[in-house]
């Protein structure tokens, strides 16, 4: 069958896809965005979290015929995703240019090894700061409780959502 | 396979007339995993996230008609007051992204002993509305649950709503995993108060192949209640009445062995959580009725 | 789409913002050692473009699926593939027959496990067949349609049933080296370590515990899968891109069954997603570069998460019985200890963790008079091999149980005892290795003791109670009731790199030359580079040496030598060791073409001592004596070296003596739990951590992987582990719903001490660092469960049913 959607603000066409195809498989084989990850296919890792018109949401568990007309936002147009929020048209200058925030807080904390679950987190973690911009550790510990990483102990990755928070709030004041 | 996607529920209920083994999917989160897995090869996936009105509730007087495909997310953030139980067991649910996608008709159509719904929904008191093109239904919760994941639809049944009363006392839900996380209910336990009627109702997931009410537990405590005229005093209950309504839904179980927990563990969890929840509600009942006394 | 051309070149990564580097006296130039660089790849992993092993795309790609045995023990009485070869959109299928050569059998070490099975099975999830299809879903279903028929074989299971008299032979006609020396068929290795008299010393003991401990199996439950995209190539060669731990053993594996010469055989490492040990063994690389050759067509082979719990090998299990004995004044007189390490149906790594667990038994600590002895089986379980901790992992657990337990005996503090008994520089292993560089045991468990404890009932404020700070979290199971607190410690002792006499080496190619007015350094290793940061490192060592500021890592491929594996905590030390010797070759060669340009122009050039530093030659003094671009100008240097550490021995077969490590690092823990102990429901509070790291050549780096090791560590202490039916032999819970790792909500804070004490042998002074804390964070957690519930706790992980008395 054939699938459109929106994705990253683009308007996105696959055809012959199978209908047991996951929004996940389709973005990641079909459209050229394999950002998104597949490391459990079972919505028990969180590595593959995408909004789905704005809601995060694991992209295996659905099924490409659901995301017909729906819009999409994967880890790769999260910095145009978090720079229109924050009403510029790109994102923060400088050495971190073309980044979001939270991308920016993730490399700088140290909360990357291997990286696979990072764009699921990073998804994740954008989407919560949007929502509750000030967040206590409890509150960034049940929002990220979705997102399994096997690397880090998760301490660099609650040191970076703290940095993400502190610099957003320090940009809006300023 | 076939992917059909209706765009209005009078469209569903004919396609699932038609075909009656076409498998309902909305939230994915059973489905998927099944295809993902090539578990499962369906010949039709009915897709019903494009019919809005189950995506909708309303609070009417005694109740609130909930939409089957209502996210977890929506439930505990707005109807925390009239559904306390249900509210508490969707907050369990797997993962935020899970309960942003997942809702309650899933659970039930599942019919999974695990779902986190249903001890709350056999404990507030539910009927499952579920039509098809010949008319529609009220299924009472207490006759929905048939055998190990399977429930009392027609093939060609799609389940519309869950009615399920506005809570008229404290109630409570607990759920045993090993993960403080994201984790599939080793066993699970949902207790509503009823002051209005002087009953308790209580539901149990994953201890019997069906999730289950521990009726005689409840027949002893309503009576309980009732000898001591607690429900009008607001007095403690005690200790031995706690005790004895935890070994009866410890007794109620039918539960086995398997990779998540021994059935002597669930029998004794479920003890654990049945007495746990009824100190938490009555406390909470006595703290209401001495605020309106 | 991703081209696997542009798969993973990366250049420096900057430093942070927002976080104070440090700068240390050797690194004057920004960016090198001892600075918490960022790491190079990380704008490529936050942004999704960091191409994975499974994000490989090639046009006109075909998919590959893996047929599976279903029981653990069988002959395969026939293979009928008509039915899936005649499946529209199937390219090929292939099984044991269709193997190109005579070599059909690969190994790390032993080749004793079947490309394909032949003739029988001995694992549940044995490779049977394979297909090639145009979409994954076809080639699934095409692999359902093979009809294999199956006669069941007996099983053994556990050491009795694999040492019985009749019991079946896992590998009939055993030719391997170390058949000769073990009891039984069955076991494939023993390692005794034998020093002093335990028995006679055993009689001197004031207090003896004893103990039986028993060790689930643990997995690696790395996130990116098992995945890789074989291309042919037009020689008749083929080109892997994969995600692999070491890039040269996969190739000494593949080649000969592949029938093709090393030099067809092409390698470039994909982005890995996690490792841990689980990818030291082959899973998908010889499958998709057969499926390859035999259709002509790219093959990528993707494993979900189902059959990544059946493409790599596992932690042992184990089962452990230890007697430790101590005068009354709290000396350890004599340790006793026999390992039973169930190995599985393959060899895999097991000998080499035999090994460990045989030397390592003791843990930190002087005892005179040792007995231990320590076997791997075959069974017809799953095949166990490398995990993090490789073998000392088991037997911390146990020891430390037991340090716990004499300590009680002897009525003496448990942390005091064991600083009481604690190791040193100087000490003696059981081996009779003596210990030539720092040991801070006694100081490392000093400093977890004191770090301040974490506030009690912190779950509680006036607005009521957070359950996600409570045992069971957001599952509401407890407001408070039931909810002991318990605190544990441990400490562990891992050695670094490859022991027993492996020729354990690296090789570095390093580049200097002019680009754009600007030195500029290419460092080229086959390093995999699995998330450990790796490659921030080689790149730090190259701006330390040479002095320059823009530093290029060549993607990893088999076009540079060896670089061994990343694993053994040993890539910063060993091609860590290899970057730096190949950059003061590199500098001894600009030094020398400097001298020929100018040395006439300035006395300085004479001296000894000379450094290159930001970008300029400098003396010793600090005179600057002519900038790299002018030194360099057009010229390109280049060196590629293989590099050592000290040689190792072999243990000697019966008595276990010799010196068969390089380096020993060592890490203390202090966990502080809550349990919920009437529902045996645990809330680790705080994991906190002291570990010497020798130096730390990205500190940032360094607390990453002790956080991240201690968190596998709690894993297998409350929840991790594949379960094996022991009637069937098959694994009972392969997915990510029932083998649980920790969440955010399951991990505490993990504060981390770090200590440098440098080892004058390695590079720096520095120690590896990975594994030490996967070691002592378990111990620490069932110590502090143990605390709190006064229950024995013989068995990790413990689950809800121990605590409760359900189980």
């Amino acid at each position: 069958m054939r699938v459109n959607l929106t994705v990253n603000g683009r308007p996105q066409q696959a055809d012959d896809v199978w209908e047991g195809e996951s929004l996940l498989y389709v973005l990641r084989e079909r459209l050229g965005l394999p950002g998104s990850k597949n490391a459990c296919e079972q919505g028990e890792c969180g590595s593959c979290t995408v909004l789905l018109d704005g809601v995060p949401v694991c992209s295996c568990l659905v099924a490409a015929g659901q995301a017909e007309g729906r819009e999409v936002v994967t880890v790769e147009g999260l910095a145009d995703h978090a720079g229109r929020r924050a009403g510029g048209t790109g994102a923060r200058t400088g050495e971190g240019a073309g980044l979001a925030p939270i991308q920016q807080a993730f490399i700088d904390a140290g909360a990357v090894q291997c990286g696979f679950c990072t764009p699921g987190l990073l998804v994740a973690a954008d989407e919560m700061l949007e929502r509750n911009p000030d967040p206590t550790d409890e509150d960034i510990r049940e929002a990220l409780s979705g997102n399994l990483c096997r690397c880090t102990g998760y301490e660099k990755i609650m040191d970076a959502v703290r940095l993400a928070a502190a610099r957003q709030s320090e940009g809006g004041r300023a | 396979m076939d992917f059909l996607r209706p765009a209005g529920w009078e469209e569903a209920l004919a396609a699932k007339a038609e075909h009656p083994t076409a498998v309902p999917i909305a939230g994915g989160t059973d489905v998927m995993v099944e295809i993902n897995f090539g578990h499962r090869r369906p010949e039709y996936l009915l897709d019903l996230t494009r019919i809005p009105e189950l995506h909708e509730w309303e609070t009417g007087e005694d109740g609130v008609r909930l939409g089957a495909s209502v996210p977890y997310t929506k439930i505990m953030e707005n109807l925390r007051a009239e559904l306390p139980g249900l509210a508490l067991a969707s907050h369990t649910v797997a993962s935020p992204q899970i309960r942003n996608r997942g809702g309650v008709g899933g659970n039930l159509g599942t019919a999974s002993p695990a779902g986190d719904a249903h001890p709350a929904l056999l404990a507030a008191g539910a009927e499952v509305e579920a039509e098809s093109v010949r008319g529609s239904r009220l299924i009472p919760i207490d006759a929905f649950y048939t055998g190990v994941k399977r429930n009392a639809l027609q093939p060609d049944e799609l389940i519309r709503a869950v009615h399920v009363r506005k809570a008229d006392g404290p109630q409570q839900f607990s759920k045993v995993g090993t993960r403080n996380a994201m984790v599939i209910a080793v066993c699970a336990f949902g207790l509503a108060l009823h002051p209005d009627t002087r009953t308790v109702r209580t539901g149990i997931g994953s201890a019997a192949p069906t999730p289950i009410r521990a009726r005689a537990a409840e027949e002893f405590l309503n009576a309980a209640l009732e000898e001591g005229g607690s429900w009008d005093s607001g007095k403690a209950v005690t200790p031995s009445v706690a005790q004895r309504f935890a070994e009866l839904c410890s007794a109620a179980c039918a539960p086995i062995d398997d990779v998540r927990g021994t059935a002597d563990y669930r029998r004794h969890a479920v003890g654990v959580m049945a007495r746990r929840t009824l100190t938490w509600t009555w406390e909470s009942y006595r703290d209401t009725s001495k605020g309106a006394s | 789409m991703t081209s696997p051309e542009l798969s993973t070149a990366f250049e420096q990564g900057g430093t942070p913002t927002g976080i104070p580097a440090k700068t240390t006296q050797d690194s004057r130039t920004r960016g090198g050692i001892g600075e918490s660089t960022l790491r190079p790849d990380g704008t490529l992993k936050v942004t999704g473009e960091f191409a994975y092993s499974s994000d490989m795309w090639h046009e006109d790609m075909l998919w590959g699926q893996t047929l599976r045995s279903t029981v653990a023990h069988a002959e395969i009485l026939s293979i009928d593939v008509s039915e899936a070869l005649a499946t529209p959109g199937v390219h090929a299928v292939m099984t044991y027959d269709d193997l190109p050569t005579g070599v059909r059998h690969y190994g790390l070490e032993i080749r004793d496990t079947p490309v394909l099975a032949h003739g029988k099975v001995r694992h549940h999830g044995e490779p049977v067949a394979l297909v090639a299809a145009d979409h994954p879903e076809i080639a699934r279903r095409a692999a359902a349609r093979i009809r294999v028929e199956y006669k069941e074989l007996p099983i053994v299971t556990d050491e009795a049933s694999a040492t019985a008299p009749d019991a079946v032979l896992v590998h009939e006609n055993r030719t391997d080296h170390y058949c000769a020396h073990v009891p039984h068929p069955n076991v494939l290795h023993r390692q005794p370590v034998i020093r002093g008299n335990a028995e006679q010393a055993a009689r001197k003991a004031d207090f003896v515990v004893r103990g039986e401990y028993r060790f689930g199996m643990q997995d690696q439950a790395f996130l990116g899968p098992e995945s890789g995209l074989a291309v042919p190539e037009e020689d008749g060669g083929v080109h892997l891109h994969i995600a692999t731990q070491w890039l040269h053993s996969d190739l000494r594996q593949m080649a000969p069954v592949l029938g093709l010469p090393p030099e067809k055989v092409r390698m470039t490492l994909a982005g890995v997603g996690g490792a841990f040990g689980g990818r030291e063994d082959l899973s998908m690389q010889i499958h998709a570069c057969l499926l390859a050759l035999r259709t002509g067509r790219p093959v990528k082979i993707v494993y979900n998460r189902f059959e990544s719990f059946f493409g790599h090998v596992h932690r042992h299990p184990a089962k452990l019985s230890y007697e430790h004995g101590a005068t009354r004044d709290g000396r350890l007189t004599h340790v006793r200890a026999r390992i039973v390490l169930d190995g599985g149906a393959y060899a895999s790594a097991s000998p080499a963790v035999v090994g460990n667990a045989a030397s390592l038994g003791v843990g930190p600590y002087e005892v005179d008079h040792v007995d231990v002895e320590a076997l791997a089986l075959y069974t017809n379980n799953p095949p166990c091999g490398a995990m993090r901790g490789f073998g000392a992992v088991q037997a911390c657990f146990a020891y430390e149980a037991q340090m716990d337990r004499l300590a009680d005996a002897v009525g003496m503090d448990r942390v005091e005892f064991r600083r009481l008994n604690a190791m040193s520089q100087g000490s003696v292993m059981p081996t009779g290795q003596r210990v030539d560089s720092p040991a801070p045991v006694a100081e490392l468990l000093r400093r977890v003791k004191e770090m301040p404890m974490p506030p009690e009932r912190q779950w509680e404020s006036s607005e009521g109670v957070d359950l996600r700070q409570l045992p069971g979290g957001l599952s509401n199971t407890t407001h408070g009731e039931g909810v002991v607190r318990g605190v544990g410690y441990a400490v562990g002792i891992k050695n670094v790199g490859f022991s027993e006499g492996f020729d354990d080496y690296s090789t570095a190619k390093v580049r200097m030359e002019v680009v754009a007015r600007e030195p500029v350094v290419t460092v080229h290793t086959a390093m995999a580079e699995v998330g450990q940061g790796g490659v921030t490192v080689q790149a730090q060592i190259a701006r330390t040496e040479l002095g320059v500021t823009r530093v290029a890592i060549h993607p990893a491929d088999t076009r540079v030598g060896s670089a061994g594996s990343t694993s053994a905590s040993r890539q910063t030390y060993v091609t860590g060791g290899a970057v730096k010797h190949a950059c003061e070759l590199v500098r001894e060669r600009v030094l020398e073409i400097g001298r020929r340009r100018f040395g006439s122009r300035h006395p300085g050039w004479a001296t000894a001592g000379l450094l290159l530093e930001g970008g300029k030659v400098v003396t010793d003094g600090g005179e600057v004596l002519a900038d790299l671009v002018d030194v360099v100008r057009d010229e390109v240097v280049e060196v590629e070296e293989e590099w050592r550490h000290r040689p190792t021995e072999p243990f000697d077969p019966r008595t276990g003596q010799g010196n068969g490590h390089v380096q020993y690092s060592f890490a203390a823990h202090r966990a502080v739990v809550e349990v919920d102990t009437e529902l045996g429901l645990v809330k680790v509070i705080e994991l906190a951590c002291a570990q010497d790291v020798g130096r730390a050549l990205n500190p940032l780096s360094v607390t990453g992987q002790i956080q991240g090791g201690t968190t596998q560590g709690l894993g297998i202490a409350v929840m991790e582990e594949i379960v094996v039916d022991p009637r069937t032999a098959k694994v009972r819970n392969p997915s990510f719903t029932d083998y649980l790792i920790p969440t955010i909500l399951d991990t505490p804070t993990i504060p981390v001490d770090v200590l440098e004490l440098a080892d004058d042998h390695a590079p720096y002074g520095l120690r590896g660092v990975g594994e030490a804390p996967t070691l002592s964070s378990t111990p620490a957690v069932l110590a502090a469960i143990r605390d709190a519930t006064g229950l024995e706790l013989n068995r990790t992980p413990v689950r809800p049913e121990h605590l409760t008395g359900t189980a």
